[in-house]
Order: structure tokens, then C-alpha cells, then sequence
């Protein structure tokens, strides 16, 4: 079909053009995480040997930072390895960036996919019953308690659970280290308690927007016309209005999901959990700023990725863009 | 008996309980017989025609009486069982196709639907069915038609889309709410042709409902007139045009039938000239040479269908679309082409009243607040001065100033809304007015009273008016000269009987022969004659 390509060509330009855009937007962040941390006051080579250390060690540690060169060549050298994959080398144990944040970079997407897999289905699902029987007792339960839930803190949550279901029960273990574990089995079941905490938290934002989007569709007249067809109200919720309401609930879902994976200290730092976020935080304590730096970008990156995933799939979902007069 | 409906009630949600808005209503349908229901927007047509389906929209509810169809009485049913007969047995055709339709599903999947649910036909006989009946109604490409998304396609086919829809389970009556408003003349009547054959070549039965008298004669074997939802009077069509017996019925009659008295014009140079005009919205032309005078004092009605720039030609005039070549003269002086480089006396000279009163008017204000925008704005009254003026125009739009004034305009009725955007327009004491449809989504004799209005002020303060309309009745009420356009060209202009009577060029021809008439054999002699 000769139309096909001519069809499909809006869609891959803007994927295009997002992709671009979303690449300019990184190359800014790269350079502004590199100011924040060259402006720091202090001096990290001195910060790092400590007061007693003699003027010519400081220099000599430096320079071998390439402390002693101009900013622009320092973010050059910096940026240059990066898109080489080397994030350079870590200033508490010498070791190299990128081997520190493999490991932990897929604990965290680990435990984000993990929340994601069980809050994602359950919060469109919970949303679709709300809207489906909106005004009942249903819809009013779903919302007090995923408005509940999202009300307290995380680490209380974290810290019920924890009590309950890993000390008083002893059915998960309440630190989560799932790299130690041998089989897949086990590492979900040792990365349980923090995964339900985070699901807990996004459950009501996802739950909500779908909800919200779908009754807001329920009002329109091809609704009515589905009912006059004979449809079901299940299958006008999910075959009807749902489809038209894809683009909000896609943006909240991508959202939550960029949320997971870089805004979870606190919950890592509740069950041990060695993530990237657990990372930064010693990292920023112990001042070794390349692997602050490194932190900062993946985590831009991924809101970046997540957020064009979200423009595309939601302008993907509209059939007046995808398939144009 | 098909469909008998007995002593039915509907109630609507208000603010304290529930209002009835259908009291006890009866309407007997036969097996292959056309029922028309008439009357003006809430006379409760479509509320009795969807409670045919056993349905109530949000808000209503059933409050007495009884729907039997085919012998069960679906409001003894619980709406699982009910929901088996809508699109089976019970179509309904709705009457915005554009809005009925889900944007999200290709045609065809959405024709499948009922027979999916319903389990009348496998997939391959449901399609087979469907090009089928597109290949009847004249859709393009039968075969392929079918894949379309629903914005790929006209208003006019869309709607014979859904006329196919409904006929998707082969059903036994097929409601149709309005199909046709929304639509051009000429692209009503091959709806109109189609929705005939369709209920011809099945044998379905079906409820007509509109406000269109003309039409409601072509498609119906009986009429009932509704009012304030109650029935009015009811007989065989034929009867019932040629002799209806109750006042309510003779009067909508009686409507199409005001024309303004004829009148002696000012004469002299235009007051505005449309010279040479080209326009358009980025690459794509909507106007090409546009050219046409409105003289002192007079009013000129713009007509064509859909699409064919007489509301662009309208926003070139106001500035908010500046031409690619020709101006815009008023009094003889070329007017700004930008709105922004237009002076306020200018932009006084010119004013607007829009089709959608509920739509142009701001909901937050109170007319006061509404009115007194443009009074103080470009003529400076303020305090005593403007409230003068304010009860001033209140009487002039036959509106009690002491009543009026202080509502909001979702506390007024359509009519009531419209006169007030008349209103707004003449507190600018403008020359020049431009009325874009504003008495299309008003009842008949509320737009005649709009009509007469307009006609009154004209005459007591020399107004120009710039008429834009699809309908020919407006036309021949109140337009000194008419300028046909189509496709963004003019094809005729001049004053009115010249270009109309008989019709002078040949899409005028169409555009007239398309309009509707009366007599219930109008729309077979069409077709008879091969109009699509």
C-alpha cells in the first residue's frame, strides 16, 4: 500500500524531533550537573586527603583529577569519555564509575520494574472499576484507601510493613538484597516488602487519572451510541471510552515510572536496598562527585527517555495523528 | 402492533426532585410503518424516541407507563436483557454521526460491533453485509470504505455510515434522531434518499424525529406533533399537511411563510465592498476572488454549503483573517486588513452575532456586565449614561430590562441568548453587522421571532446586515440581495429575485431544488430524478 509509508511518515518525524529535543535537553543537564558540581565550594582533593596533607600531595592529587585544568577542557575530557562509556573513576575506592552503576543501576530497575508490574495493571484496573461503577461504595473505598495510602510518608509505610509482615510474621526478610540471591524466585521475594511499599505510593495517582479520564469520555455521545448498541457497560469502559482516553493516563503512568526509578532513596535507605539512589547518597556524603555526576545524568536521562516514551505512545494512540485525512 | 407505548412518563433530575418532562405519552408503531415525530427542542421527541429503546439518558428517568415491543414490556426488563434488544432488534441512528461515531475505531469495526454482541452474523458475513450496504448508500469504495477512521470522512457520508450501522443486525425498528440537521441541503437529501431505501428495502419500521416539517413529510407514513412533552395531534401525513387541527400544528405551519415587506433602499455608494478578495490558512486557499458589495441599508445574505468560505469570507471582513490579496472597503475608505492596525471607531463600525449564542456569550457575566463591555469600550458611557442606554437596548430587544438584566446567560433561553447577542452587537451602534447563522440552532418560530427583530431594526436605525446562512427560507425572508458561493468562489450575486426566482445559475438550481418541500412526494420525484 502505497499510502502506508506516507502515513506513517508524521509519526517518525516527530519521534524524531522528540528524540533530538530530548537529546539537546540532556546535553543542557550534562552541562548544568557539571557546573553545580565544579562550583561546590571547597576543594575536593584537599576534602579528600584531609587538612594534614602537604601542600604537594594536594597539587600532585589534582592535577591527577585534571583539577588544575580549565573548566570547558575539564567538561570536554568529562563529557567526551561518557559517550565513550567511561564515566571515569570513583574518588572513594579508585574504581571505575560505570562498573559501580551497572550493578546498581539494575537493582534499581529491578525493583522499578518489579513495583511497576504489579502498581501499573492494578491502578488502570482499580481506575476502570471506579469509573465503571463510579458513585457506588467501590469507588469511594478505592479512593479513600489508595488516598490513604498515598497520604503517609513512605518510610512510615516501609516501617509498618516491616513490622508486620518481616518481623512479627517473618514472611519477607526486612533487608532487601536481591542481588545476593540465586534464583528469580527469590529475589522478588526478598525485593517484596520495599516493591509493595512503592506500589502503595503511585497506586492512587495512576488510579486516579485513569479514573478521572475515562468518566470524563463517559460523557460523550459514541458512549451513548454503544449503549443503544447493545454493548455492555465493561466493554464500553474498556472497548470505548478507554482507548479515548489513553494519552492523560499514559503521561501519569510514565510519570510514576521515571518516579520509581530516581526518586526511591528513602525507601532503599529503609530496607538496605542497594540502589542507585542509595548510591548517590553516600556518594554526595563521601563527596565523589564522578559518581554523583554519573548519578545525575542516568537519572535525567531516564525522565527524558520516559517522558518521549509518553508523548509517543500517547500521539501513537490518537488515530486522527496516526492515520491523517 | 410493532412498538406500543402506553401513558409514558419521564422525569428529569432537578434541583429539588424530579420535574416530569413526558406526561403520559402514547405512540403505536406498526411493522414496516414511518411514525414522524415533530415539534420544537424540548417537546420531548428524542426522549420519547429513546425510551422506544427502553433507555433513558443520564438525568431522566422512568417514572410510569409501559414501552412494549414485540409483546415484552421493556421497562419490566432488567437492563441486561434490554441492552439485548438495543442495536438488534431497536436501532438508533443519532444526529451528529461526527460525535456518535468513536474516533477511536475504524467504520467497520464499529459496524461489526452490534452483530459481535449480539451474535447475529460471523465476522466475514458482518463485513460482507457491511460493503454491501455501503455500496447502496453510495459511500466511495464499498470495499474499502470500511477502514476509514471516522475523521476521514465527510459529515454526509458519515452520516450514511451510521444509517448503515443501524442496519448492521437487520433490525426491526430503527429509531432516527435528527439525522439530517446537521447537514447542507445538498447533502441531506442523498442521506435522506439512503435512509428511505434502507427502511424500504428491509421492511424495518421507524420513528422519525425532527423539527423539519418538509422533511418529516418525504419520510413518514403518520405524524405527531409534540409540545412541552405532550402529543399535540396525530394523523396520516397526507392529512396532517394538508389539514392540521390544532392552532399549535397550523403554527408551525404557518412559520415558513414571514417575509419582510418590501422596502425602498437608501441607495447611493456601498457601505461595504468586498474587492478581489483571496484567502486562506497557510498554504491551503479558502477564498479566490471574492468579490461583492452590501449596500446602505440593506441586507445581503450569503449562501453555500458548508465549506464554501462564507464564514471565512466573514473573518476576512472583521480583520481576524487578513486576505492574501483584495481589500475590504467601508464607506468608500479600505479597512486595515490586520484587526490590530483597525481603529476602534473602525472596529465599532463593524460587529458580529455568532450562530452559538450559549457559546459567544461569557457564562461568568451577567448581561449588565455583558452589555456594558462595548459601551464603555467604544463609546466611553459610564454610570447614568450607560445604564440608559442599557434599558435602552433591553427594550429594543423586546427583553424587560428589570428582569434581564442582572441573570446570567445560562438562566435565559436559546432565543432570549440570541437576542442578547444582538444586543451586544448594537451597543456598539455599528453600521455594518454580520450575522453568522444566528437562527440555525433555534427553534422555527423562535428564529422567525430573531428574524423580525432583525428586520425592525434595520429599518429604524439603517443597519447593513451581512446574512451568512445555509437555509433558502432565511433567504427568501429577509436578503435584498443574495451572493451564492461554493468552494470559495462566488457563482452568482445580485438582487435577490434576479439570482433566485427562477434561479439564474446552476448550482443556485441545486442548492434550491435541494431544499425540502412540504409536499410529501417531493423527495420520490427527486430521486426519481436521479438526485444523489
Amino acid at each position: 500500500m502505497s499510502g502506508g509509508a506516507a502515513r506513517s511518515r508524521p509519526l517518525r518525524r516527530m519521534i524524531g524531533l522528540r528524540l533530538g529535543i530530548g537529546l539537546l535537553t540532556l546535553f543542557l543537564i550534562s552541562v548544568l550537573v557539571f557546573l553545580a558540581v565544579a562550583l561546590l565550594p571547597g576543594d575536593i582533593a584537599q576534602q579528600i586527603l584531609g587538612q594534614s596533607a602537604t601542600p604537594e600531595t594536594v597539587a600532585a592529587f589534582r592535577r591527577e583529577l585534571g583539577l588544575d585544568q580549565p573548566l570547558p577542557q575539564r567538561y570536554l575530557g568529562w563529557i567526551l569519555g561518557i559517550l565513550q562509556g567511561d564515566f571515569g573513576n570513583s574518588l572513594a575506592n579508585g574504581r571505575p564509575v560505570a562498573d559501580l552503576l551497572a550493578a546498581r543501576l539494575g537493582n534499581t530497575l529491578f525493583l522499578a520494574g518489579y513495583a511497576a508490574a504489579i502498581a501499573v495493571p492494578l491502578s488502570v484496573l482499580l481506575g476502570l472499576l471506579a469509573a465503571l461503577w463510579r458513585g457506588s461504595w467501590f469507588d469511594r473505598g478505592v479512593n479513600v484507601v489508595s488516598l490513604s495510602a498515598i497520604s503517609f510518608p513512605e518510610f512510615f509505610i516501609a516501617y509498618i510493613l516491616m513490622f508486620w509482615l518481616s518481623i512479627r510474621l517473618g514472611w519477607f526478610p526486612s533487608m532487601a538484597d536481591p542481588g545476593a540471591a540465586p534464583s528469580l524466585a527469590e529475589m522478588l521475594g526478598r525485593a517484596f516488602l520495599p516493591a509493595v511499599t512503592l506500589v502503595l505510593v503511585v497506586t492512587a495517582h495512576m488510579m486516579r487519572m485513569t479514573r478521572a479520564a475515562v468518566v470524563n469520555v463517559l460523557g460523550a455521545p459514541y458512549v451513548a451510541m454503544a449503549r443503544l448498541k447493545g454493548a455492555s457497560r465493561w466493554r464500553i469502559v474498556t472497548r470505548h471510552a478507554l482507548p479515548n482516553a489513553l494519552a492523560p493516563i499514559i503521561n501519569v503512568i510514565a510519570l510514576n515510572i521515571a518516579w520509581l526509578i530516581t526518586g526511591v532513596v528513602i525507601v532503599e535507605v529503609v530496607f538496605v536496598y542497594p540502589g542507585l539512589g542509595q548510591l548517590m547518597v553516600d556518594s554526595v556524603t563521601n563527596r565523589d562527585m564522578p559518581v554523583v555526576q554519573a548519578c545525575a545524568l542516568i537519572f535525567a536521562a531516564v525522565y527524558i527517555l520516559l517522558n518521549i516514551t509518553a508523548d509517543v505512545l500517547a500521539i501513537a494512540t490518537n488515530p486522527r495523528l496516526l492515520h491523517p485525512r | 402492533m410493532l412498538l406500543d407505548i402506553r401513558d409514558l412518563k419521564i422525569e428529569a433530575r432537578a434541583e429539588a426532585g424530579w420535574t416530569p418532562i413526558l406526561h403520559g405519552v402514547d405512540l403505536a408503531v406498526d411493522r414496516g410503518e414511518v411514525v414522524g415525530l415533530i415539534g420544537e427542542s424540548g417537546a420531548g421527541k428524542s426522549t420519547l424516541g429513546l425510551a422506544a429503546m427502553g433507555y433513558a439518558a443520564p438525568g431522566l428517568r422512568f417514572a410510569g407507563g409501559s414501552v412494549r415491543f414485540d409483546g415484552t414490556d421493556l421497562l419490566a426488563l432488567p437492563e441486561a436483557r434490554r441492552a439485548g434488544f438495543r442495536g438488534r432488534r431497536i436501532a438508533y441512528v443519532a444526529q451528529s454521526a461526527a460525535a456518535s461515531f468513536n474516533p477511536a475505531w475504524r467504520l467497520i469495526e464499529q459496524f461489526c460491533e452490534g452483530p459481535a454482541i449480539h451474535r447475529t452474523a460471523s465476522r466475514a458475513e458482518a463485513e460482507a453485509f457491511a460493503r454491501q450496504l455501503y455500496a447502496q448508500m453510495s459511500l466511495p469504495e464499498p470495499d474499502r470504505f470500511g477502514l476509514r477512521f471516522p475523521h476521514q470522512v465527510s459529515g454526509g457520508q458519515l452520516q450514511r455510515a451510521m444509517v448503515a450501522m443501524a442496519m448492521a443486525c437487520r433490525p426491526d425498528l430503527i429509531v432516527f434522531d435528527e439525522p439530517t440537521t446537521a447537514l447542507d441541503v445538498t447533502t441531506q437529501i442523498g442521506v435522506l434518499a439512503a435512509i428511505r431505501q434502507a427502511v424500504e428495502g428491509f421492511g424495518a419500521a421507524a420513528i422519525y424525529i425532527t423539527h423539519d416539517l418538509a422533511v418529516v413529510a418525504q419520510m413518514a407514513d403518520r405524524i405527531k406533533v409534540m409540545r412541552h412533552g405532550r402529543e399535540v395531534e396525530e394523523a396520516p401525513t397526507r392529512q396532517m399537511m394538508a389539514a392540521p387541527r390544532e392552532d399549535y400544528t397550523r403554527s408551525l405551519w404557518a412559520v415558513r411563510e414571514f417575509r419582510r415587506p418590501a422596502r425602498e433602499l437608501p441607495g447611493g455608494a456601498p457601505l461595504i465592498r468586498v474587492a478581489g478578495v483571496t484567502a486562506g490558512y497557510g498554504a491551503k486557499t479558502v477564498l479566490e476572488d471574492v468579490d461583492f458589495a452590501v449596500p446602505k441599508g440593506a441586507t445581503v445574505a450569503v449562501v453555500g454549503e458548508s465549506g464554501s468560505g462564507k464564514s471565512t469570507t466573514a473573518r476576512v471582513i472583521t480583520g481576524l483573517l487578513p486576505p492574501q490579496a483584495g481589500r475590504v472597503e467601508l464607506d468608500g475608505q479600505a479597512l486595515p486588513p490586520r484587526l490590530a492596525d483597525r481603529s476602534r471607531d473602525q472596529l465599532r463600525m463593524v460587529q458580529m452575532i455568532y450562530q452559538m449564542a450559549d457559546t459567544a456569550l461569557n457564562p461568568r457575566q451577567t448581561i449588565r456586565q455583558i452589555l456594558s463591555r462595548p459601551l464603555a469600550f467604544y463609546l466611553g458611557l459610564t454610570g447614568r449614561a450607560r445604564e440608559e442606554r442599557l434599558h435602552q437596548l433591553m427594550d429594543q430587544i423586546e427583553l424587560e430590562p428589570g428582569r434581564f438584566l442582572d441573570r446570567r446567560p445560562s438562566e435565559l433561553s436559546g432565543g432570549q441568548k440570541q437576542r442578547i447577542g444582538i444586543a451586544r452587537a448594537l451597543a456598539a451602534d455599528p453600521r455594518f453587522i454580520i450575522c453568522d447563522e444566528v437562527t440555525s440552532a433555534l427553534d422555527q418560530l423562535v428564529a422567525e421571532g430573531i428574524l423580525r427583530l432583525l428586520s425592525r431594526l434595520q429599518d429604524e436605525q439603517g443597519l447593513s446586515y451581512m446574512f451568512i446562512t445555509h437555509d433558502i427560507e432565511t433567504v427568501r425572508a429577509i436578503a435584498d440581495e443574495v451572493v451564492v458561493m461554493r468552494h470559495g468562489r462566488v457563482m452568482d450575486r445580485g438582487p435577490r429575485a434576479q439570482v433566485m426566482d427562477p434561479p439564474r445559475h446552476d448550482y443556485t438550481r441545486q442548492l434550491l431544488a435541494s431544499v425540502p418541500q412540504p409536499d410529501p412526494d417531493w423527495l420520490t420525484r427527486r430521486i426519481a430524478e436521479g438526485v444523489r
